[in-house]
């Protein structure tokens, strides 16, 4: 049965039944219809594909990565040629920057009208070269199959990212042979999965001096899996050590859990970030020392031996100089240092250790995340706080647009396990999260999904309420509506002396009626006690819901590092003296 | 890490498919780094395996950040620096064209018998040189051919690799 005769199309369908994809995200065209086609006649079988039917291609590429960032599978999208491709770049991109594995399939015109400028003709690949892992045109029916089990395994091995395979019309029409994905092997692309076990030794010698050490986890745990998930807690207990996680790296240890310090970055703890200032042992596990970390680069942890375990080789020293690196997947790597651990029996640094701790807990006093409640207006980490203490007891799935709201998400809700938090973190992509939501809803069709939203944000991918309503899929939509594109108005404060330009939305829409036209729920709250009763009201309703929070207009995100500043010059609040921004530091994003 | 601004040559090995140039050149350019010169082609006919030059102004630090990025294509094997200075062994090879009659036309044949240039088409007005060697040794030539009637030059970019037992 391995080589059969079928169409291009037909491929298409049984590579998905060959990698186990049972759900697409997609918008039927032109170029893409003889596939569509099949999804058609197979709708009647035992187990068709379930198709998503999305309202902007765009939609498609982010609900793909909901899917994926939920589950852990990759995420898979359909798409025409032309505007089909160009407006899933957005989400392609997103997906390269947070690794997140996508395989986009997209129609072209017919191969002998390639290079006319023909209707709906645009250079996908040539498009789509710099924001996917890797990328086809299929120019010859017996590629297709090979070329099929090739994307699947890209996207998915190493350092997961989105790719795409572009298939003319005439291609899908075709008869060729296909073949099976069990003897398709990719010529050169093999990542490394084990470290080097020498390496790993040295690494575990500086573990086992260390005085003042720290973890720093990122996305990389929670792609790697949940043996890895399993693994980084057992070692994290293991020496007792503080952890602090990114943003993308958020769940994988428990937040709530009394050696996790907080989220670091920019809008971090005071505690993780002074502890990454003034380590001595910086233990990196599948991260990638982005901006957003580091602060200035500089001043980054200047008295660390650092250890990075990655499992891409590129992001070694790419960025800040490493001791040891350790190439490899983080499970893989986390099993042979505990294995290795414990056979030499090592023994950490235990009164160092706890004098540290004790620093670490000086700077916790410090309580950076506090804030003035009120009792007229809802202040919005009040609200996501409310969010959170509602809704705990619950496997919940939260996703976030982009801006003030996404980091108070991620300062004020807590996650105990992977892939609860799905956030558009390299990319910064406003309308992430309801496509995001959809799509995370659709793996986890009984868990409650919230996507924490900003009312500009909410606005870019809105379209997308039509589709959970056609699906039935009962997302909540939770807006911190403070009528101001917040994170730009902060910067505007901060940076520009409060010239507010075109920060501030004038004619936003009655969030509740307009919940009501796409056939949702809508919720409008002004006032601090009348909160929890309309969150439960939320979860409690069976259907999409849009909540419209009313939240104080001037709340900033704090605690800050500044642009171009370091770990240790962060601002605490509104309160804290500012000083001037030097215009090396106005130049950064 | 050092600041200073030099010619580096990274050596990538790359499979050889559709589109695998327009990845290596398309992250260059797309990252802003800019290229001197570029020689590609095919090094394994069996596995086809095709080794791309490029010669790229930049800090040590620039040059090593855009390795990085090249290793990430998949289709590249590998990517390294093999700067001349440090352990590597870099050749061109030119076509100089010299339109001049007299002494000028004399002296020209006599300064390519000092670089052993050799003439490879001839009329009573002009020479077609060939001239392999180090990039230097071909940028010294073409700058005393300048007054000599130089009229065009093709040059085909440096190809480099590493010296005695190391492998790329």
């Amino acid at each position: 049965m391995v080589n059969i005769q079928m169409t291009g199309a037909q491929m298409v369908l049984k590579a998905f039944e060959d990698h186990q994809v049972d759900t697409i995200f997609g918008y039927p065209g032109g170029a893409v219809l003889p596939i569509y086609d099949e999804l058609a006649k197979e709708r009647d079988t035992n187990q068709p594909i379930r198709h998503y039917l999305v309202r902007h291609e765009q939609g498609a590429s982010h609900s793909a990565e909901g899917y994926a960032r939920s589950s852990g599978k990759v995420g898979v999208m359909l798409v025409t040629s032309g505007p089909g491709v160009t407006n899933s770049v957005t989400g392609l991109t997103d997906a390269m920057m947070d690794s997140i594995p996508i395989v986009c399939i997209s129609g072209q015109v017919p191969t002998h009208l390639i290079g006319t400028d023909a209707f709906q003709e645009c250079d996908a690949v040539g498009i789509t070269r710099p924001c996917t892992k890797h990328n086809w045109l299929v120019k010859d029916i017996n590629d297709l199959s090979r070329i099929l089990h090739e994307a699947f395994y890209v996207a998915s091995s190493g350092r997961p990212g989105p790719v795409l395979v572009d298939i003319p019309k005439d291609i899908q029409f075709q008869t060729g042979t296909y073949i099976g994905p069990e003897t398709v092997k990719h010529k050169s692309y093999r990542p490394k999965l084990k470290a080097n076990i020498d390496q790993i030794d040295d690494a575990l010698k500086l573990i086992a001096e260390a005085e003042k050490p720290i973890f720093y986890t990122g996305g990389g745990v929670i792609n790697s899996g949940n043996a890895a998930v399993q693994l980084l807690r057992e070692f994290v207990r293991l020496t007792g050590f503080p952890i602090t996680s990114t943003l993308q790296g958020l769940g994988a240890y428990p937040g709530d859990d009394s050696q996790f310090i907080g989220m670091l970055g920019m809008h971090g703890t005071y505690e993780a970030n002074m502890a990454m200032n003034e380590c001595d042992l910086m233990i990196n596990i599948g991260a990638r020392f982005d901006d957003r970390i580091t602060g200035k680069i500089d001043d980054f942890s200047p008295n660390s031996k650092k250890i990075h375990i990655d499992i891409d080789p590129s992001s070694i020293n790419k960025i800040v100089k490493v001791d040891v690196p350790l190439i490899g997947d983080v499970a893989h790597v986390l099993e042979d240092s505990i294995k290795l651990w414990k056979s030499k029996v090592y023994k950490i640094n235990k009164t160092p250790l706890k004098e540290w701790w004790k620093t670490i807990d000086k700077w916790k006093e410090k309580d950076s995340l506090k804030f003035a409640s009120d009792k007229n207006t809802i202040k919005p980490q009040y609200a996501i706080q409310r969010l959170y203490e509602l809704t705990k007891e619950k496997d919940v799935f939260v996703t976030t647009e982009v801006g003030q709201h996404q980091m108070w998400a991620a300062q004020y809700y807590k996650f105990s396990n992977p892939n609860r938090w799905i956030t558009s973190g390299g990319l910064g992509t406003m309308g992430f999260g309801l496509p995001a939501a959809i799509g995370a809803q659709v793996a986890h069709p009984d868990k409650l999904v919230i996507d924490i939203a900003g009312e500009a944000s909410i606005l870019m991918c809105i379209q997308e309420m039509s589709t959970a309503i056609q699906h039935k899929l009962p997302v909540k939509i939770f807006i911190i509506n403070n009528q101001y594109m917040g994170m730009v108005r902060q910067w505007q404060e901060l940076l520009h002396d409060k010239r507010y330009s075109h920060s501030y939305t004038d004619a936003l829409p009655d969030f509740v009626k307009l919940a009501e036209a796409y056939g949702a729920k809508g919720i409008r709250v002004q006032k601090p006690n009348e909160l929890d009763k309309a969150i439960n009201e939320m979860i409690e309703y069976d259907g999409p819901v849009i909540f419209d929070c009313v939240v104080e207009q001037n709340e900033n995100v704090y605690p800050m590092i500044p642009s171009g500043k370091a770990h240790n010059e962060m601002l605490l609040g509104d309160e804290t003296k500012k000083e001037e921004i030097s215009d090396e530091g106005k130049v950064l994003v | 890490m050092s600041e200073i601004v030099s010619k580096h040559t990274v050596s990538v090995l790359v499979d050889n498919e559709p589109g695998v140039l327009a990845r290596v050149i398309g992250l260059i350019s797309g990252r802003g780094y800019n290229i001197d010169s570029l020689t590609v082609a095919e090094v394994d006919a069996e596995k086809h395996i095709s080794r791309i030059t490029i010669v790229a102004p930049g800090t040590e630090q620039t040059v090593n950040k855009m390795i990085s990025q090249l290793q990430r294509i998949v289709p590249v094997k590998r990517a390294a620096n093999v700067t001349f200075e440090k352990q590597g062994i870099e050749r061109e090879m030119a076509l100089v064209k010299i339109v001049s009659t007299g002494e000028k036309r004399v002296e020209s044949m006599r300064l390519s018998d000092v670089f052993r240039a050799r003439v490879i088409d001839t009329t009573h007005d002009s020479f077609v040189f060939e001239l392999n060697g180090s990039p230097r040794k071909i940028d010294a030539f073409i700058d005393l051919m300048k007054p000599l009637g130089l009229s065009e030059v093709s040059r085909t970019g440096v190809v480099a690799i590493a010296r005695g037992t190391e492998k790329m």
